[in-house]
Formats: structure tokens, sequence, C-alpha cells
């Protein structure tokens, strides 16, 4: 048997249900290679190689006796430790939660077991999904599998937040693994390590059992190899949920059959204030080869303007860390998680002490820009404003897709770069979101596939926004950019 | 606008996070440094704009104003909420002594 662990979730799962080989072979390749890479890559907090093969035997039991089997049957995969798991420490990468162990499960891992996928493990983030290099984890950094290939050895970023889950799948360790998404989470680590992600419409899944970070902005979506098999999984993951009060109430397309990356009669919109001052050279080709690829599968090219664009990024750091700020208010040393309880303390001291040793830098630093731009005499200077910023940035995708059927830019300005380079600049790394901000701010489906190396031998994502609730849309654009691309690199391996 | 050690030992009590004055000191010019760059979206005009409430238009559902009218957002998990708590004694949260 050739190994499974190159395989991808719809391989996987018609392999299992041909019986070219069982589940459980599948949960055990995937296990050893989880386990194989933990010390260099650090993609897992916790890893769970027992529940994958027990939702693996379950599988192999169910074709045994002939069952209908589910859309993800024998695909077990990584779940990015924002989701809440039924008795498997869940802690969003921060020490504040730390040991907190749910006595529920979220919407979303519920409706993927339901499916047949079984749990490798919690994978690492973020703290709080904050950040965009994967730096901020209380439980250290993730590691890209990728090299640049200039003979150096430095260990590179992963993007973020969702960190863990793009290095495990880039590195063979999951077919497949959950992300969200606020301001790029999973379009913006899925371009820096070579791989495909796509955020749905907001509403399209549940957010219920997912650690909120900015309520009106947060969205669980797929990151898997290949267009096909996010296709598949979003599937799996959306529908309504009634423990979500901004859950959509919409019936789940049928994405994957839908598949087609023929373009004809499609038009592209190339927004012109993506075309930023010194966008890197390499970035600027791939997006040229995109269009080309799109005109190729019988696409027209139309420029549009998204005039706001450059207003989306400072607008998103104030509203993603007011929501935050508010959200992140529960985290008190009562209910779960971490105390800390100075001698003498009375509650109050009790509240900042434990806040204090719980959360990280960066989560500090939002809370604070948060505490500041809500407070007394700054709201309607600071919040107010930038939710009007915030329907001027929709209006312009509203007036955009007028012309077009979806909108093709690049992922991120730059590919990815060095563990270490750009902490010491919060601004610097926030405007690596600079292209992923402005859907995100507007509620729209967006997604990142692969388009190819740069001159230092690291990937390049080219993102495809489509119109609410036209997840087809850019998947088949995904599809049609992904088939020209022949996107075949992966790291080599050296961990 | 920009913050100074007073300011940003104001908001982070208001925020509940216990700082040093070396991280209060060193937050200074962070905290400056994106509140100079947000300024920017001062420039905008956004006369006649409303604030943005809900990025993709939905109403707000009820349920029934009963006990568990829907058993998947009812109540009656008394233990399954004290389970995670740092401190918990008969069927309560515990928290250290309030007195003023």
């Amino acid at each position: 048997m050739s190994d499974v662990t190159e395989l991808g979730v719809a391989a996987i799962r018609d392999g299992v249900a041909k019986g070219e080989f069982t589940a459980v072979e599948v949960a055990q390749g995937f296990n050893a290679n989880v386990a194989a890479a933990q010390i260099a890559l650090n993609a897992f907090i916790v890893a769970t190689p027992e529940a994958a093969l027990g939702a693996a035997q379950k599988v192999d039991e169910a074709r045994a006796a002939g069952q209908p089997l589910g859309k993800m049957a024998g695909v077990p995969i990584g779940m990015k430790d924002l989701f809440a798991t039924k008795g498997v420490q869940t802690t969003a990468a921060s020490h504040i939660l730390e040991g907190f162990t749910p006595q529920y499960e979220s919407s979303v891992s519920q409706k993927l077991w339901d499916a047949g996928a079984g749990m490798l493990g919690k994978l690492n983030l973020d703290q709080f999904a904050m950040g965009s290099s994967n730096e901020t984890s209380y439980f250290g950094n993730v590691i890209s599998p990728w090299k640049r290939k200039d003979g150096g050895n430095a260990a590179m970023a992963p993007g973020g937040s969702s960190g863990g889950s793009s290095a495990a799948v880039a590195a063979r360790l999951c077919p497949a693994a959950t992300g969200t998404d606020t301001g790029g989470s999973i379009r913006q680590p899925a371009a820096f390590t070579g791989i495909s992600g796509i955020k749905p419409t907001y509403g399209r899944c549940s957010r219920w059992g997912i650690v909120a970070f900015a309520s009106s902005l947060d969205q669980a979506g797929p990151m898997a190899r290949d267009v096909r098999d996010c296709a598949i999984m979003l599937e799996v993951m959306s529908g309504f949920d009634p423990k979500d009060s901004t859950s959509l109430d919409l019936p789940v397309p049928a994405w994957e059959a839908a598949l087609s990356g023929d373009m004809r009669g499609k038009k592209v919109g190339i927004p012109r204030e993506y075309r930023v001052d010194g966008l890197d050279g390499d970035v600027a080709k791939s997006w040229d080869q995109g269009i080309a690829w799109l005109k190729d599968a019988g696409a027209e090219i139309v420029d549009i303007s998204l005039p706001h664009t450059k207003y989306a990024l400072p607008a998103y750091y104030i509203i993603a860390p007011a929501e935050a700020s508010s959200n992140l208010a529960r985290y008190d040393g009562v209910r779960y998680g971490l105390r800390d309880l100075p001698d003498g303390a009375g509650l109050q001291d009790m509240y900042a002490a434990t806040r204090s040793a719980g959360f990280g830098a960066e989560v500090k630093r939002r809370i604070l820009i948060g505490t500041y731009v809500l407070s007394a005499g700054y709201y309607d200077a600071y919040y107010t404003q930038a939710q009007k910023v915030r329907t001027l940035i929709a209006r312009d995708f509203d007036e955009a897709f007028r012309l077009c059927d979806v909108i093709l830019a690049p992922t991120t300005p730059t590919a990815s770069f060095g563990l270490g380079e750009m902490v010491s600049d919060p601004l610097a790394m926030y405007l690596n979101d600079v292209f992923a901000v402005p859907a995100s701010l507007a509620g729209l489906p967006a997604m990142s596939v692969p388009a190819g190396l740069n001159r230092e031998g690291l990937p390049l994502g080219l993102q495809i926004i489509g119109k609410a609730f036209d997840e087809q849309g850019v998947l088949n654009a995904g599809l049609a950019i992904e088939s020209r691309a022949g996107f075949t690199a992966k790291p080599e391996r050296w961990w | 606008m920009s913050v100074d050690t007073a300011t940003v030992a104001k908001i982070a009590a208001l925020a509940r996070i216990k700082l040093t004055e070396a991280e209060v000191a060193g937050m200074v010019p962070e905290l400056n440094g994106i509140l100079a760059w947000v300024e920017q979206l001062g420039e905008v005009d956004v006369t006649g704009v409303e604030p943005m409430t809900a990025v993709i238009a939905n109403t707000l559902r009820l349920r029934e104003d009963v006990v568990n009218a829907d058993p998947l957002t009812g109540g009656g998990m008394r233990d399954a909420v004290l389970a995670n708590a740092p401190a918990a004694e008969h069927g309560f949260f515990g928290v250290p002594k309030v007195i003023e």
C-alpha cells in the first residue's frame, strides 16, 4: 500500500468506502506522523491518537456491517484548539485556559464527528487567535515545515492565527484541519504553507463552542490540501444552529457536487486599490499569473475599485480589539481556567492578578486598546467611526459585485517571514493581513489557494473573494486556478 | 489622541489587568503607535452613514419564554457549569470574601 498520509480528504473517504485501505490504517499513519513531528514543528498542543483510532474503528465496523458512511468517514483531522471538545483540554493557546476541559462539544466539531471524521489532536494557534505568525501561543511557536532555499536554516512562520492547522496540513500530519478566520486567520496561514483554506459567509458555520475573539467577524472554515477537500469539509461544517444567534437559517448547498473550473460567462474583478506601493515583485507576478489562468478558464477580467480598502485594517484594529475586550471579560478566575489569588487578596485583586498572569502580551495589548476605544469620551471617535467605515467597506463590495462575480487578489503582501523577524513591531505584523481583512469586515466568503513559489522557494497564495452566500463561485474560481497552477511543491522533510 | 502612563494605568484598571509600572511604561509607546495609525479613519467622510450592526442581514430569533422551550438552548446543567471552576462548593462558585 502506498503512503496513505499523502492522500487528501476525498481520496481517503473514497478509498475507505471502496475498501482499498481501512480507516484504522489511515488513523495509524497520521498518528505516527503527528508523533514524529511534535518536537520539531510543535503544531499540536495535545495529540489524541486514541480518539482518531476510536473514530476509525467505528467507521470500519459500520462499513463491515454494510451501513451508510458519513461524508468524511475515515478521515482523521486536526482540530484548532479554539473549538471546545468534550473531555479534551481546550486552551485557545492561553495559560488562562490551561487545563480547561469542556463539558460540551462545539457545534462544528460535533458535525465533523457525526460525518465520520476522527480527531488527531488539538492544534496550536496564536493566543486567542490574536496574531499572524503563531508566535503568541503560551505553548510555544509553531514552526513551518517550509524553509527558504537559501541554504540557511531560519525557522519560518506558518502564519496565524491558524498556524498549527496550516503547518500540520502542509507537513502531512493531517489531511485537513479546522481553522477560524477573524481577519485572515485561515487564508494567511494557508497562503504561507502552500495549502487551501476557505472562510465562508459569516453565519454559515456555527460559532457555538468556539472560543470567542471578535464575534461579529469570527467564522470557522476548513484548511486542506486542495479545493475539493475544502468543499467536502465545508459542507460538513456548515448549517443552521439554534445555539448561535447569528447562524444562517439556510440549507447547505452541495458544493462538492457542483464544483466546476469552467469560468466561461463569469466576470473576475481586479481591485486596483490592492496594487499597493511596494507590493512584493513575486506577489505581483503571481497575481498577474492568476489573472491569466482565470482568463484561460474563460473568465472576463474587469477592473474594479474598492475605494475604502486602505481604511479596512485600521477599522479592524478598533473593532476586533473592542469586541475582544468585551468577550475576554469572562476570564475572571471564577468560572473556569486559571485563578491567581495572592495572599489576602479581595475579589477585584484576584481578577486583576488572574488576568495579568493568564493573558499573553499581545492579548493584553488588544484588550487595552479595546477598553480604551470603548471608554467614555472615546467611543464615538473611535468605535462608532470604525463601524461607519465598516459600512462603507461593505458598500464598496456591493458596488464592485454589480460589475463582477468574484474578486481576485493576493492573499498576503509577502510570503512567509522568519520567526522573530516581525515581533518587535506590532504594526508591521498587523499589515500582513491587509488583503485579508476587508472581506472579513464585509462578512464575505473568501479563500486562498496556492499559486506557486517565490524566488526563495516559499509558497504564495491567491485569494478569491465572493458575494455573500456564493461559496460555490469562490470554490469554482479556486478550482480553475488550482488546475492551472499545478501546485505540487511540498516541504522537504527535515523534522 | 494619545495616551500617557496615567491613562494606560486607568484603562488597565478598567480592564482588570494588573500591570507593573514598567509594563505600563512599555505599553504607552505601543498603544500610541497603534492609536496614531488608526487616527487616519478620521479623514473618511461618513456623513449620513449608519454604523454597521450586522454584516449579513439576519433576524434575531426568539424562543418561547418558558423553561427549556428548546432543550438545545435550555438549562438544568449546574454540575457541568461548575465542573471547571477553580473553587466550587455546595453548588456555587467560590470567591474570596468580599468585605467593603
